[in-house]
């Protein structure tokens, strides 16, 4: 994967699903390293689950927390925006992305500096922030290792949580090697490609940035509407260097990231790491609250806080009664892990930032079904479920995979920044041929057709003898009559013997 | 019309369809298992080293010669101390001293080779040690930059066993730093590598009546 990443606006110019799918399961290296990557990380979590015997009960009180807080959100991003207002921050509000980028290029311009250290964040990933920040004459610097391997390799991210997932260890000594020294320390010669020593060129290599920084960007996982206190949870360590000891800390947050309680971090704190890393816990939590107690020259850390807060979307997807469980997701990346598509097709296929189930149902609530490759995500899954299963604040990622289905096949009311509109039914052929395209290849392969009972299942309920979504305007078509008395297993078959 | 005023009227217009109220179940556990203070204490240090920190046990008495003892192993030649950590615990002609001073610089902290603090608290279920900045522990940084850390808890009055036992001892209005093993990362072919970025080696030691 060559060329500039552009950030989420470019995106939509990216291939349909299938187009880009099929490109990722041709390359072999790729799926060996997301095979083993994912495969490691589900079982391992389960065992990090199944430690607790409340999981269920953390699961469920983690989805009401997040339902009751979008519930009342106006309310608790008020509340927010006071808590960090009385302990010495500065609350913007950003609307989309191009607004937030202008804010955050403001306040680094109002320092006088030309460079920042960024400790990963999907939502400055979403919005496009580091270009926004390099056509304004301003060098962002990720200094999460795998976001380092991606920014210094020109890539894109492919995962949530391992965003160089697709990429293997002699690959990553070559990035390092030639493009280390155009970014400031060159990595060390010689260098070989043993993970700790290219974590060491990593250490080396970012730490002179660490120290001299003046400013630093970070996102949040959560933000305590009644404390004001800011939340990130990280492995490295990059992410306490970036909060801490730069002058000025500008944190860029999605208005969904908001709970109400300090307490309700203890629900979190022990859903994430089990959910993603499968630990009990991460290495390092960092939690501040404005510029905290001691501030000025006895301070601990920035000396200046900025919180920007995000919308570019959110408020749209808040408006769909079904779409809107989306913005409970707490990125986790579990679901990333268990999706039967994501392995094979990887995270570049998604064509935006959030890949897996989760950006299959996210992408097109924040971006709206208008591209190609939006309209395709809602048909980048099998329905299996499984995403559901482990999603700790309970997504049901299917079911709003079918009303996205639903709404790009057959069109109907949505919101686009913040004005009802109806959307016209995509070209039925198009729609048609982008189910197809994706079904056929996501389930050439035995065990994915175990699938077919969920979504069988489903739409069944949705609409007797009819396909849901795309599905539907197929069978408008053609008489299924068989449907509900066969197997999809059998179906399918049967359509894949047709020529194609 | 400004975006705060944008932002919050479509939240208020999204939600024009009486979504119903959601009350939140709280009925997931404070805690997983009876514990002793002995068995909580071992599930800390296990969990600790399970994240590969090196834990040790002492007493009262004989911990300035453990850490003396631990700084030399380092060969450290200068060690960072928060302004509260108990004189006693560090004998004089041991490795320089360095102050934790709000005017030192990164690359002042950076050339310091070990720090020593306490802690706030401790969760043994998750083998997570909470700082809070209290005097014995001093800025967020100085536990970040030097490549040793060696922290000192209490037990096993600072273990708690849980993390929700563990949020209501905390003042969130203080700058918190949970700390669960050394820095650590898998972002290479998920093989697990430590000190990227904070210190490669965490050593607890647990002060107590052993
Ligand atoms: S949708 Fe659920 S499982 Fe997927 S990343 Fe979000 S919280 Fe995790």
């Amino acid at each position: 994967m060559t060329g500039t990443y552009l950030g989420m606006p470019a995106f939509p110019d990216f291939p349909a699903f299938p187009a880009a799918a099929r490109e990722a399961v041709r390359d072999e290296v790729l799926r060996a390293n997301l095979r083993h990557a994912t495969h490691t990380i589900r079982d391992k979590r389960a065992g990090a689950v199944a430690e607790l015997a409340d999981w269920d009960r953390l699961r469920a009180a983690g989805k009401a927390v997040k339902d009751h807080t979008l519930r009342h959100l106006d309310r608790y991003l008020l509340q927010l925006e006071e808590a960090v207002t009385a302990a010495g921050g500065t609350v913007h509000w950003a609307a989309d992305a191009d607004e937030a980028n202008r804010i955050v290029t403001e306040l680094v311009r109002a320092t006088g500096e030309r460079e920042v250290v960024k400790v990963k964040s999907m939502a400055t990933q979403e919005i496009g922030l580091n270009e926004a920040l390099e056509a304004a004459g301003i060098a962002a610097y990720e200094t999460d290792l795998a976001e380092l391997i991606v920014q210094l390799g020109h890539d894109r991210p492919s995962h949530i949580l391992v965003p160089a997932i697709h990429r293997n260890r002699a690959e990553i000594r070559d990035v390092f090697r030639t493009e280390m020294a155009h970014w400031g320390r060159p990595a060390p010669e010689p260098l070989g490609d043993d993970p700790r020593e290219l974590a060491e060129a990593a250490r080396l290599h970012l730490r002179e940035k660490f120290l001299r920084a003046k400013v630093a960007v970070s996102g949040a996982n959560f933000m305590v509407a009644e404390t004001g206190t800011m939340v990130v949870l990280e492995s490295e360590g990059n992410g306490r260097m970036c909060l801490t000891l730069p002058e000025t800390l500008i944190s860029v947050v999605g208005i969904e990231k908001v709970v109400p309680t300090f307490r309700d971090l203890e629900i979190f704190l022990q859903t994430l790491p089990r959910s993603s890393t499968a630990e009990r816990m991460n290495p390092y939590t960092t939690m501040w609250t404005g510029l905290g107690p001691s501030r000025g020259a006895e301070g601990d850390g920035p000396t200046a806080f900025h919180l920007v807060l995000l919308d570019n979307g959110r408020t749209d997807t808040l408006a769909d009664e079904i779409g809107r469980q989306a913005l409970r997701c707490i990125r986790c990346s579990a679901c990333l892990n268990v999706c039967p598509v994501y392995e094979r097709a990887g995270g570049h296929a998604y064509g935006s930032v959030y890949p897996g189930p989760i950006g299959a149902i996210l992408s097109p609530q924040l971006r709206g079904t208008g591209s190609t490759i939006d309209a395709s995500l809602p048909y980048a899954s099998t329905l299996c479920g499984a995403c559901y299963e482990v999603c700790p604040v309970a997504i049901d990622i299917p079911e709003v995979l079918l009303h996205l289905r639903e709404r790009v096949a057959q069109g109907g009311p949505a919101t686009r920044s913040g004005v009802r509109v109806t959307l016209r039914p995509a070209d039925g052929h198009t729609a048609e041929r982008a189910a197809m395209r994706a079904a056929r290849l996501l389930l050439d392969r035995p065990g994915a057709l175990r699938a077919g009972e969920r979504l069988l299942a489903r739409a069944r309920r949705l609409a007797p003898r009819r396909l849901p979504g795309a599905g539907r305007a197929w069978t408008d078509s053609r008489e299924l009559p068989t449907v509900a008395a066969q197997s999809f297993r059998d179906w399918w078959d049967r359509e894949r013997s047709d020529p194609r | 019309m400004s975006s705060k005023d944008r932002i919050l009227g479509r939240i208020r217009r999204a939600l024009r369809d009486d979504a119903p109220e959601v009350a939140i179940p709280r009925d997931y556990l404070p805690v997983h298992g009876t514990r002793t203070p002995a068995e909580r204490v071992d599930l800390l240090a296990a969990h600790l080293t399970e994240y590969r920190a090196v834990v040790h046990r002492t007493d009262e008495e004989a911990l300035p010669a453990l850490l003396t003892r631990l700084l030399d192993a380092r060969g450290a030649q200068s060690v960072l101390v928060p302004p509260g950590l108990p004189p006693r615990w560090l004998p004089s002609g041991g490795p320089t001293r360095v102050p934790d001073r709000a005017a030192s610089t990164p690359y002042e902290l950076d050339r310091v080779d070990s720090v020593v603090t306490g802690c706030a608290l401790a969760v043994a279920e998750t083998g997570t040690i909470v700082l809070d900045g209290g005097p014995g522990q001093g800025r967020r940084r100085i536990t970040l930059i030097p490549d040793h850390h060696i922290c000192v808890i209490r037990v096993p009055d600072q273990v708690v066993d849980s993390v929700p036992q563990a949020l209501p001892l905390l003042d969130p209005a203080r700058p918190l730093t949970w700390i669960s093993g050394p820095s650590a990362t898998s972002d290479i072919e998920l093989d697990r590598v430590e000190g990227v970025h904070g210190p490669r080696t965490l050593e607890v030691v647990l002060v107590g009546t052993q």
